[in-house]
């Protein structure tokens, strides 16, 4: 953009032109909300441009507009909110199970060898497989589609819970610990007022990283399995050949990872008052 | 205020060894070490780094058990970690997840004191290191020095017997360290707490201490224990004392000569002693 503002100004020096168009961006840039604007701008501005002028492979894909135009539409339509609301809660159930069994397990394993000696290896043999591959098994061993969902996003969020937690454990300074013995502290003591918090910077990591993962297979798991929410919409939108509402299924599923994400950081944040930036 | 100490904290240590594991070779870190921490006195123990002052300091603190000879602290043998002989660690050990009142409240806490007394004596240890102002805060809001004298106070609450001090200025800043040189001097008169002091630095050794324990490199042996007869309190106008000069000029050589064997034996961390050591003798 800068490059044609220079082409089209009158004839002056080039270096002084240089000067000033950088100086202009750079005091736009300055500003945290400009650049951002700019930003989406300019990725509306190629996508309409890559249809007008046919670009090869691309020219299929809808306007902008059009996308709009739909995902006004879709708005007023409450089975459009249905979606939103099952895959919501999906996300919510797995997720939450995910953590409520994961951390403590992670806690575990992470503070007693044995457990870890027991638990471990066989963590270990199930980790390295995608959560989605999990699917098909899913869907035979449970009785009902909405139980096998909460499985697979339970899946999504808990081998990354254990792993952080444990880490976090792990990580947290010998003389830390050896200064809580020394003071008097009991088993509890270390466990509650050490290890929890000494681990949480991990357990929050977990948290948002397992969020994202947990969004992944439940799209996948609605598209193969499931009935409603927004993945098994933007899948319904591609059997009917509705090309502007595959788009407003995935910027919706964008930017419904978006919000449970930041909530996730927001709670991370609120949970450790000693991490924020001074 | 901190109570006097009532002559508490004579610790032990009576052919005391011990081995750890390298890369599956066994070596001998103490060997046979024989020390007195007499109470109510500040010891200093010197020596490059591989002599064995860290095992030494878990091996009082309780967080590993020696493997030959015994550990005493008034006459009570060592077998665990116990809040009567504290440690101040050379990295901070604060725990970064609590505030000052809380990091300092933990012992008492830990010990099960009516909230009352722990609210008490909390704020009045926090007072005497200049912390009350600052009760509120996360160790991470702290400056060095604060952070230093924060941990001080989390270990001064609890009436240890014994003060174990590992390297606890490094990292400061000169003119830091030399303000928490004094204000621990200062803290030591008033309570007479028998502290354990451990440090690289000579010209700190010799102001602190009334004793300077030097150990060999690899196995750790007393080299020579030197008495600092200097009068308390002490002002750092007493570096410049001919009796300093005397203890500073008949250590060094001692010193000297650990720091080179460890350095002949390419332990790249002897160069902490003998980088302090050079800066020592290019000054005077």
């Amino acid at each position: 953009m800068s490059q044609t503002s220079v082409s089209a100004a009158p004839p002056i020096h080039p270096a002084a032109v240089a000067v000033k168009t950088r100086g202009a961006l750079y005091q736009l840039t300055e500003r945290k909300a400009l650049p951002g604007a700019i930003s989406i701008i300019g990725f509306l501005i190629a996508w309409q441009l890559s249809i007008t002028w046919e670009l090869p492979y691309l020219s299929n894909i809808p306007y902008p507009k059009d996308v709009w135009d739909s995902l006004y539409e879709s708005v007023l339509k409450s089975s459009y909110w249905n979606d939103w609301k099952m895959s919501l809660i999906r996300v919510f159930v797995g997720f939450t199970v995910g953590q409520v069994v994961g951390i403590p397990l992670g806690l575990a394993m992470g503070a007693s060898k044995t457990i870890k000696a027991l638990c471990f290896p066989v963590f270990e043999m199930l980790r390295p497989i995608p959560p989605i591959a999990w699917i098909p098994l899913s869907i035979l061993f449970w009785p009902t589609e909405e139980l096998s969902i909460y499985f697979l996003t339970f899946i999504g969020a808990f081998f990354v819970i254990v792993l952080n937690v444990m880490q976090g454990v792990s990580s947290i300074d010998l003389s830390v610990k050896r200064a809580a013995i020394s003071l008097g502290a009991s088993r509890k003591d270390i466990f509650f007022k050490i290890m929890i918090p000494g681990s949480l910077p991990s357990i929050v990591t977990g948290m948002t990283v397992g969020i994202g993962v947990t969004w992944n297979v439940l799209i996948a798991a609605e598209m193969i399995a499931g009935h409603g929410g927004l993945g098994r919409g933007t899948w319904e939108a591609y059997t009917n050949g509705n090309l502007p509402l595959i788009l407003v299924g995935m910027v919706s599923i964008g930017f419904a990872g978006y919000i449970t994400s930041s909530l996730v950081r927001v709670i991370g944040e609120k949970a450790m008052p000693w991490r924020r930036k001074f | 205020m901190v109570e006097k100490a009532a002559d508490k904290g004579h610790v032990v240590l009576n052919n005391v060894s011990k081995c750890f594991f390298e890369d599956e070779k066994k070596i001998l870190c103490l060997d046979q070490l024989s020390i007195e921490i007499p109470p109510g006195q500040l010891t200093v123990l010197m020596g490059p780094s591989g002599c064995g002052k860290t095992s030494m300091i878990n091996l009082i603190a309780g967080y590993e058990t020696p493997d030959t000879g015994s550990i005493t602290i008034d006459g009570e043998k060592i077998t665990e970690p116990g809040h009567d002989r504290l440690v101040v660690f050379q990295e901070t050990a604060l725990f970064p997840w609590m505030t000052v009142f809380n990091n300092v409240a933990f012992g008492p806490k830990a010990k099960g004191l009516a909230e009352k007394d722990i609210k008490e004596k909390t704020e009045s240890i926090l007072e005497t290191v200049g912390l009350q102002d600052f009760q509120d805060k996360y160790p991470t809001q702290l400056s060095g020095g604060m952070q230093r004298r924060a941990e001080l106070a989390r270990a001064l609450v609890n009436e240890p017997s014994v003060m174990i001090l590992d390297e606890p200025f490094r990292g400061l800043d000169a003119m830091t360290r030399e303000l928490m040189q004094e204000f621990y001097l200062k803290l030591f008169d008033e309570t007479k707490i028998t502290t354990l002091f451990v440090t690289h630095e000579l010209e700190e050794a010799i102001f602190m201490a009334d004793t300077v324990i030097i150990l060999t490199y690899k196995p750790g042996r007393v080299r020579k224990v030197v008495k600092v007869p200097l009068e308390r309190p002490r002002h750092f106008s007493v570096s410049a004392s001919k009796e300093y000069m005397d203890i500073f000029n008949d250590t060094i050589e001692i010193l000297f000569e650990e720091a080179k064997k460890a350095f002949d034996h390419d332990d790249a961390s002897s160069l902490d002693i003998i980088q302090s050591l050079k800066r020592n003798s290019d000054d005077s």
